[in-house]
């Protein structure tokens, strides 16, 4: 399999009174075409190691690691204008809630084609065209009137689906996915996923699917990292997270309710200062 | 030692009573304050300014009222009179001291009259809703529409120019914004379980406007009160200037500016002197309130 | 049974189109301010201790003419009835007779009202022109010498006495540097040259052609201008920094960013269209607050607007003249509100 991203130790730093907090904390993984879960509980560094990879951590927050390659070239070298050519264009990120994404006061129609029209020389009917096509391609009936509304017109599952629409357009080679169905309804979740996998696998992309619900991950994903406190503690095949060795992930696990084998009482996470302080395990293949 | 345990007395995150409590949040409060240092600048510009006005008559090199026609206009650093004195003679800096004791006393005046307005007919309005609510909130609405110098003007006009006049015009034009914050403060208490609870313990409607809303409410009304101060001072010194506040010959900064007028072009300290003490002593406020806001109310800053 | 008649008669209202019950609440509330401004100066115009008749009829008129003009004053009807007849004549746009020059005050106040608009509306202008791009450079680059800059201008505008820095700025660009014209609002060699059509003499001499008026005007018309300016812009880049600010941490400027669109791009194109609606309420209201605060300024600057009319009215008891000034403001203020809200109806698509 090839490798699209090749990321070695990365940190992500935040200056705070007390110090410099790392939210990351030497990380390294790589991802080739094929669909990586982070899995972590809020404050473990999963979203903050996305949208490090994009450069999109704004000062006084710092990014630092060895590097992080795209087809072998670092990103951490490149200047702001040329990261611009690399966000959207080579990797796209979906957001958690469609409601806050979009821009409450641009036509869903414009702020598709201008994701289109930034990466490409078209003409403003040929990107109209084009949003059209990506509109139906997530499913929406009527994309012609969606085009002409506003992001508080639609539902969260609409909203999500414009907003992988408006991601995909520039053809990109990565998306970074941070919990992008945990703020819709459960009904609609696995419809979002859907379109969104059969893209992706349309296109050959790589996925990173940042979410916190482990079972939907194991079930949606190829291969699993596990975060705790801005390290990697554990990398599994999605199908193994099951059998999962590391107590955190195992705690986890515990932690849900299951129906095959149901239990009066479910776990209680305990937690090991020492899962912190040791090295961060490589996701790198 | 025993300071050092006192702080700890102090941070505790494990308060053992009541007191305890507030004392430990009193305090956090004013270390967050304290390392403000520009609310701590305009602290101190207004405690020297309270000591000032407190101790004129021992400060005062002249008396403020005394002419002196024989040496009326001296210049800045002439011998005896620091800021110069002006067209009467009159010693510039010996007035200002005393100005501080009017610009004082129109502030706490203002201060006290308008925030306790609001409140009383915020926290009712809010508190017993329906058509008391519409009602007093239409008249607050009335009473924002009206631009506030005009209005203070006009009120000016029919009570009489002077300077408690003045106070009771600007408390007039003061009061609205005071009764929409503790109007919505009392919409969200009113409506918590806490409430409900002390209801159900049989408290009555004012024992619960006076012993829980109000309480509540003082914290973001204090805020409000000074970053409003210096608004208060500038009204209150434009009225003093238009000829409408303090009657000459207090020595009201406004109207020592306003003396100072005709001679700006020659005589430029007559004027300029006050009008860096009104501006001194509201850029002041204006810091102290940014501060405070800072403590009491994290969200509404930036 | 009360619950069932109550959503009957919601059905009932339900019938009507929704604008029409919008339009009419909007219009109902407009009329309970205009009403309460009017009963306010009223009530105020009553506790005077001037008697009107005496005013007008002067010290050593006799009785009978006192009695005469009572009754034509309806002095002897209650209260409301007068209330009535004053809300009448100010519909009417008849604000009685200035005690002073007695001429009609609706006429004095049309006459002296276009030179404060001309020069609150440049003090608006440049107070947009530089707070606007002011407050989202600072918010944009948060921390940096520009915010620092902007939040002293800021500071130190909310602080000064605006008569102060007036007459400040008269000592050092006029009689020290001489960069700018005096008091008044020409020069007095320029004085009714050009023909009276708007009352705003800038638009009058452009209209007309002359040029040298302009340039006179001009000069005389900047420093107090600029002076309104500074005090909008202090509010103005204050609002419009805060505004910003809570668009920049919002989510879909991450979107924009990822799309991978310029800072630049992403602070005007999409954070700035977000702030448009909140920046026209703030420039209404420091539009409203200019028309105030022109009143201390027009003092300093000798300027014939109504800030002047009115304070000349008050020192003089000229209390229909300040009464009527009073009302004319208050309606602009309130006619800005309601504008404003019109605009923000405009320009926000969540708003319909």
């Amino acid at each position: 399999m090839d490798t699209l991203l090749d990321i070695e130790n990365l940190w992500v730093k935040f200056p705070t009174r007390q110090g410099i907090f790392d939210a990351v904390r030497g990380v390294s993984f790589t991802l080739g075409r094929e669909r990586l879960g982070i899995v972590g509980e809020s404050g473990s560094g999963k979203s903050m190691t996305g949208r490090a990879i994009l450069r999109l951590i704004r000062p006084p927050g710092m990014v630092e690691a060895d590097h992080i390659n795209l087809d072998g070239v670092d990103l951490l070298q490149k200047s702001e204008k040329a990261m611009r050519e690399v966000r959207g264009e080579r990797i796209s990120m979906v957001m958690q809630d469609p409601k806050f994404s979009l821009n409450p006061v641009m036509t869903i129609g414009d702020q598709i084609i201008e994701a289109y029209r930034l990466h490409s020389t078209a003409s403003k009917s040929e990107a109209r065209t084009k949003a059209l096509e990506m509109l139906e391609a997530v499913s929406i009936r009527n994309p012609e009137r969606v085009m002409r509304a506003y992001p508080h017109e639609m539902s969260g599952g609409m909203g999500q689906r414009i907003m992988i629409a408006m991601m995909l357009i520039p053809n990109p080679e990565i998306l970074i996915a941070d919990e992008p169905t945990s703020a819709l309804d459960v009904s609609v979740q696995r419809q979002v996923l859907d379109i969104m996998d059969k893209l992706v696998k349309e296109r050959g992309m790589g996925l990173i699917f940042i979410s916190h619900d482990l079972n939907l991950v194991a079930d949606f994903c190829d291969r699993v990292l596990i975060m705790y406190a801005g390290r990697i503690v554990e990398v599994c095949d999605a199908d193994k997270l099951h059998d999962a060795q590391h107590p955190y992930t195992r705690g986890l696990l515990n932690s849900l309710p299951r129906l095959d084998t149901p239990r009066d009482r479910l776990d209680v996470l305990t937690r090991d200062p020492a899962w912190s302080d040791t090295p961060s395990v490589s996701g790198r293949l | 030692m025993a300071e050092r345990t006192l702080r700890q007395w102090l941070l505790t995150d494990t308060p053992t009573s009541r007191r305890h409590a507030k004392l430990s949040a009193l305090y956090q409060g004013w270390l967050a304050f304290r390392s403000n240092t520009m609310a701590m600048v305009g602290l101190c510009i207004l405690l020297a300014l309270v000591l000032i006005a407190m101790a004129a008559p021992l400060l005062a090199p002249h008396d403020p009222f005394v002419q002196n026609l024989g040496n009326r206009l001296a210049p800045l650093g002439s011998e005896g009179h620091l800021l110069g004195t002006d067209s009467l003679g009159r010693d510039i800096l010996s007035r200002l001291i005393y100005g501080a004791r009017i610009t004082l006393y129109i502030v706490a005046l203002v201060a006290l009259i308008a925030p306790v307005v609001g409140l009383l007919v915020g926290t009712v309005s809010g508190y017993v809703g329906g058509w008391v609510d519409i009602v007093l909130m239409r008249i607050t609405d009335i009473f924002l529409a009206f631009p506030r110098l005009v209005l203070a003007l006009a009120f000016v006009a029919a009570l009489g120019a002077g300077i408690e006049n003045a106070v009771i015009a600007i408390s007039l034009t003061a009061w609205p914004p005071y009764a929409r914050i503790a109007r919505a403060e009392t919409l969200t208490i009113r409506s918590s379980d806490y409430i409900s609870a002390i209801k159900l313990q049989g408290a009555g409607g004012l024992r619960i406007i006076t012993k829980h809303i109000w309480p509540l409410c003082i914290s973001s009304l204090i805020v409000r009160v000074t970053l409003d101060m210096a608004g208060i001072i500038l009204a209150a010194a434009g009225l003093g200037f238009l000829g409408l506040g303090a009657q000459p010959p207090s020595p009201e900064w406004g109207a020592m500016i306003s003396e100072g007028r005709r001679f700006i072009l020659d005589h430029w300290w007559v004027a300029t002197m006050p009008g860096l003490a009104i501006f001194i002593v509201s850029l002041a406020f204006n810091l102290l309130g940014d501060g405070l806001r800072d403590v009491l109310d994290p969200k509404a800053g930036e | 049974m009360a619950l069932t008649e109550g959503s009957g008669k919601g059905r009932e209202r339900a019938s009507l189109p929704p604008w029409i019950k919008t339009t009419a609440l909007t219009i109902g509330s407009i009329a309970m301010t205009m009403l309460g401004l009017l009963f306010v100066t009223f009530i105020i115009g009553r506790v005077m201790p001037i008697d009107p008749v005496l005013a007008i009829v002067g010290e050593r008129a006799s009785q009978s003419t006192y009695d005469a003009v009572f009754l034509e004053l309806g002095l002897d009807k209650p209260l409301v009835v007068q209330f009535g007849y004053y809300i009448w004549d100010v519909l009417h746009l008849d604000f009685g007779t200035s005690l002073l020059n007695a001429r009609p005050v609706s006429e004095d106040i049309a006459r002296v009202f276009p030179a404060t608009l001309e020069l609150a509306t440049l003090g608006i202008v440049i107070g947009i022109v530089i707070g606007v791009p002011l407050g989202v450079i600072a918010a944009a680059r948060k921390g940096s010498w520009i915010d620092q800059v902007a939040r002293v201008l800021a500071l130190v505008g909310y602080s000064m006495p605006i008569f102060w820095l007036g007459l400040m700025g008269l000592l050092i660009f006029y009689g020290i540097l001489g960069w700018v014209g005096g008091p008044g609002r020409v020069g007095i060699f320029y004085v009714d040259v050009v023909p009276s059509v708007t009352g705003m003499i800038l638009v009058d001499a452009a209209l007309d052609g002359n040029w040298d008026v302009f340039k006179n005007a001009f000069s005389h018309i900047i420093l107090p201008a600029s002076l309104l300016g500074y005090f909008s812009l202090a509010y103005i880049s204050r609002m419009t920094r805060s505004f910003m600010l809570e668009q920049l941490s919002a989510e879909y400027i991450t979107t924009a960013r990822v799309k991978g669109m310029s800072e630049w791009d992403v602070i005007w194109k999409h954070a700035f269209k977000n702030i448009r609606v909140q920046l026209i309420t703030v420039i209404a209201l420091s539009y409203a607050n200019l028309l105030e605060g022109s009143v201390l300024t027009e003092i300093i600057f000798s300027w014939p607007g109504i800030g002047s009319y009115i304070t000349t009215a008050l020192l003089s008891a000229d209390m229909n003249a300040v009464l009527g000034g009073t009302v004319v403001v208050g309606l602009i203020f309130i006619l800005l509100n309601i504008l404003s809200d019109l605009l923000y109806k405009v320009f926000d698509p969540r708003a319909k």
